[in-house]
């Protein structure tokens, strides 16, 4: 890397970014649809992975209204047992791998190169192809409810031998849309640490990264020490379904357990993958929203570095009643809370920065200051579920599914939305219409804790997770959580309102469009030009 | 362009070594399998008992406790077979060798192959489970609307941990689609001597379609 400089004034803008897009040695781009087939540009492919990921969000939510409307009230009603059992496992599979994930990457494409000063993604061919492989997984996966027999109905966890010996006969299709996500995934997340390792900005060492690049940078080497991982038990399905061996069937010598080993081995780390960019994102709001820098920068990166090595050490604490012996119990129930310690390092220095700041509460903050309370919530139900023996009592209940959504939801969604809100002025030019992005956010936060938190109770009082019907005591609560869905379901559109209009227009943006904004991205114009920081810029030191 | 063909380089290099990371980790999804299997095997994790037969250890049986064990027999899909136990539960003192029947009944009329898989719970339990004879070492062949009745010979050794007083000893059936292996021709040999050279002509038979026919009008 380039050696260190001594301190330089900070960057001027007209320099570094070019206001006309296609600048000097870019061939215009091709017109219609060739424009985005082809792309190559880091900012277009994240404008694609977003949208993308914001049909699916909507996709994967109207199953879940489905599975709310059937859950309304006791009693079967409207769809077939059958169909809500693909309705739930449509809903999980959607909304991890087709919404969220996207999502961040999203994100990733679209700020990691401003952020660091890098003019493109390091394999911007590379990129594409990352990106286009998810609509054609994703049309695969979907058009599995339209074949004979329907689509998958095992839960998005899909255990063996419910994916296996008792699947519908769509279920190799499920297996190859997931192996196309998987290798999206890994490409996107091989391209991501390319460029951060090797395109920073002359003088910025690692630990002078924003701390998005920095939980990308993790989340990226997770996505490629576990994505195989998942490749590897959907092969053993799919051979124990095409090809007569039995890694998971007892009756040719394998072993069902064994495969909630191997997919939970992925499926921890996958929830880190689902949750760190968006302490990233949270980490760069809080501190721009209350005009101070961030406290404990170092601590949140080794923070976000324990988690992620803890995340591979703890997967057995999804398998408390398999029939574990005691020292696994043990060991893997103490090795969960220990990630309390580490997150709960997160939070201290949020709640840290916060303090004596001047905090200001527009959209992205509010959401902000959501995910810090909502996430400690469901960091908490986290660590009840960690108790071996009390999970005996709350396994596969609603407990289980209130704790995921509430670290999920108002956790990775709320953080994706506050980052959505907040470098909408750099995408667009335009700030987005505050009054609508609170009407948003308020909506929103009503709506999830009126679904999520009754499902706490529901759950302790002991109602099952993937039912379509339910004994009569828990009528109430799931009639609470069934309004509260259709609630944050229809507050949503106002989020699709609001980006709308301020692709459209809006109140003019700056370069620097927060007050407290520090990093180099808002050192470019608004919005940013198609082409920046085609000379790296100089990189000038700042806090932390 | 120094800086530019610097990056280039490092690119290539951070590429290759994810890559390589990536095969690995795939690598090692495989990996874990046999791994998994070796580790349940040194520890009985998972309740799978050794499926050779060991011999008696001549030890003091100690009368100071009685374990319970129980039986429990299940069939699965794609065999029609029944199978019971002559006593669902029985007690044992630890180092007392104790015999129990079990009867297999195919429910259908043609023949069929079968093995009867064990899983111990709890699990801690398992390497203390000593089998002398056991069906479930070999494959079991019935014949259609046959009754065989087979014995289990076990032991529990005396260091079983003295917080287990019950232990479940769990056979489920799975059907076995028969082809000729040496394995199973060594099975047969250890067949009771009353059904081996009748098995055996059976699998030579078999092993040719020609014969087929044959084979059934020969038995």
């Amino acid at each position: 890397m380039a050696p260190k400089l001594p301190p330089q004034p900070p960057l001027q803008h007209s320099t570094t970014a070019v206001a006309d897009g296609q600048s000097h040695g870019h061939a215009a781009p091709p017109k219609g649809i060739f424009r985005w087939l082809l792309t190559t540009n880091h900012k277009e492919i994240g404008t694609l992975y977003l949208i993308f990921s914001l049909t699916m969000f909507f996709i994967g939510g109207i199953f879940a209204l489905v599975v709310r409307a059937e859950l309304f009230q006791p009693g079967l009603q409207l769809v077939e047992p059958e169909f809500f059992n693909q309705m739930t496992t449509m809903h999980g599979l959607i909304m991890v791998f087709a919404a969220v994930m996207p999502a961040f990457t999203g994100l990733a494409n679209w700020m990691i190169p401003l952020q660091i000063g890098a003019p493109d993604m390091a394999l911007p061919r590379l990129n594409n192809f990352s990106f286009w492989l998810l609509p054609v997984s994703f049309t695969l996966l979907l058009s599995t409810l339209l074949m004979p027999g329907g689509g998958p109905n095992f839960g998005w966890t899909f255990y063996a031998p419910l994916s296996t010996n008792f699947a519908p006969p769509s279920t190799t299709f499920f297996i190859l849309a997931l192996h196309i996500a998987g290798i999206s995934s890994i490409l996107g997340a091989i391209n991501i640490i390319a460029t951060i390792l090797n395109m920073r900005a002359p003088g910025m060492r690692l630990m002078d990264m924003p701390l998005f690049v920095w939980t990308w940078l993790i989340t990226a080497f997770l996505l490629i020490a576990v994505m195989p991982v998942l490749a590897g038990v959907i092969t053993m399905m799919l051979m124990d379904i095409n090809f007569g061996t039995s890694f998971f069937d007892a009756a040719g010598g394998g072993d069902p357990v064994l495969f909630q080993h191997l997919f939970w081995f992925f499926g921890h780390p996958e929830v880190y993958i689902m949750i760190l960019p968006a302490f990233g994102i949270v980490s760069a709001i809080i501190p721009t929203f209350a005009r101070k820098p961030l406290f404990g920068y170092a601590s949140m990166v080794y923070a976000t570095a324990a988690i992620a090595l803890l995340s591979f050490l703890v997967w057995a604490h999804h398998m408390f009643i398999v029939g574990l012996p005691l020292v696994a119990e043990l060991f893997f129930m103490y090795s969960t809370m220990l990630i309390a310690v580490p997150t709960g390092v997160k939070v201290f220095n949020w709640v840290t920065t916060l303090f004596r700041g001047s905090i200001s509460f527009e959209s992205p903050m509010l959401f902000a200051l959501a995910f810090v309370v909502l996430f400690t919530i469901g960091g908490f139900s986290g660590l009840m579920l960690a108790i071996a023996p009390a999970d005996f009592q709350y396994h596969d209940t609603y407990f289980v599914v209130a704790h995921f959504h509430y670290v999920l939801v108002p956790g990775a969604i709320f953080a994706i939305m506050a980052g959505v809100y907040y470098w909408l002025p750099k995408w667009t030019g335009h700030y987005p219409n505050e009054k609508l992005a609170q009407w948003h956010f308020w909506f929103s936060i009503i709506g999830v804790n009126l679904t999520f938190f009754p499902m706490h109770f529901a759950g302790l009082a002991g109602m099952p997770r993937r039912i379509p019907d339910y004994a009569l005591q828990f009528a109430d609560f799931n009639l609470l959580s069934s309004i509260g869905a259709f609630f944050f379901g229809a507050s949503q559109l106002l989020f699709v309102l609001g980006v709308i209009l301020c692709v459209r227009g809006g109140k003019k943006a700056p370069a620097k469009a927060w007050e407290g904004a520090e990093d180099l991205e808002w050192t470019v114009p608004s919005p940013a030009p198609l082409h920046t920081f085609e000379e790296p810029p100089v990189f000038h030191r700042t806090s932390h | 362009m120094d800086d530019q063909e610097q990056a280039s380089v490092g690119v290539r290099r951070t590429v290759i070594r994810t890559v390589a990371v990536l095969v690995g980790m795939f690598g090692f999804a495989f990996a874990l399998v046999p791994l998994y299997d070796v580790f349940c095997q040194i520890t009985g994790i998972n309740g799978k008992v050794d499926a050779t037969a060991q011999s008696i250890v001549h030890e003091e049986v100690d009368e100071s406790r009685y374990i319970n064990v129980q039986f429990i027999t299940r069939g699965s899909p794609g065999l029609p077979w029944q199978m019971s136990v002559e006593m669902r539960q029985m007690s044992v003192h630890p180092g007392q060798m104790a015999e129990v029947d079990f009867t297999f009944t195919n429910n259908s009329p043609s023949e069929s192959w079968g093995r009867a898989v064990p899983s111990v719970s709890p699990s801690t339990a398992t390497t203390h489970l000593r089998k002398i004879s056991c069906f479930c070492f070999q494959e079991q062949h019935l014949q259609g609307d046959e009754r065989l009745t087979i014995p289990l010979v076990f032991q529990l050794s005396r260091d079983l941990p003295t917080d287990i007083n019950t232990i479940t000893l769990v056979y489920t059936l799975y059907p076995v689609e028969h082809t000729i292996q040496s394995a199973s021709l060594d099975n047969m040999l250890n067949h009771s001597s009353k059904n081996s050279t009748k098995s055996d002509l059976q699998i030579y038979l078999k092993n040719d379609p020609k014969n087929n026919k044959a084979a059934g009008e020969a038995i």
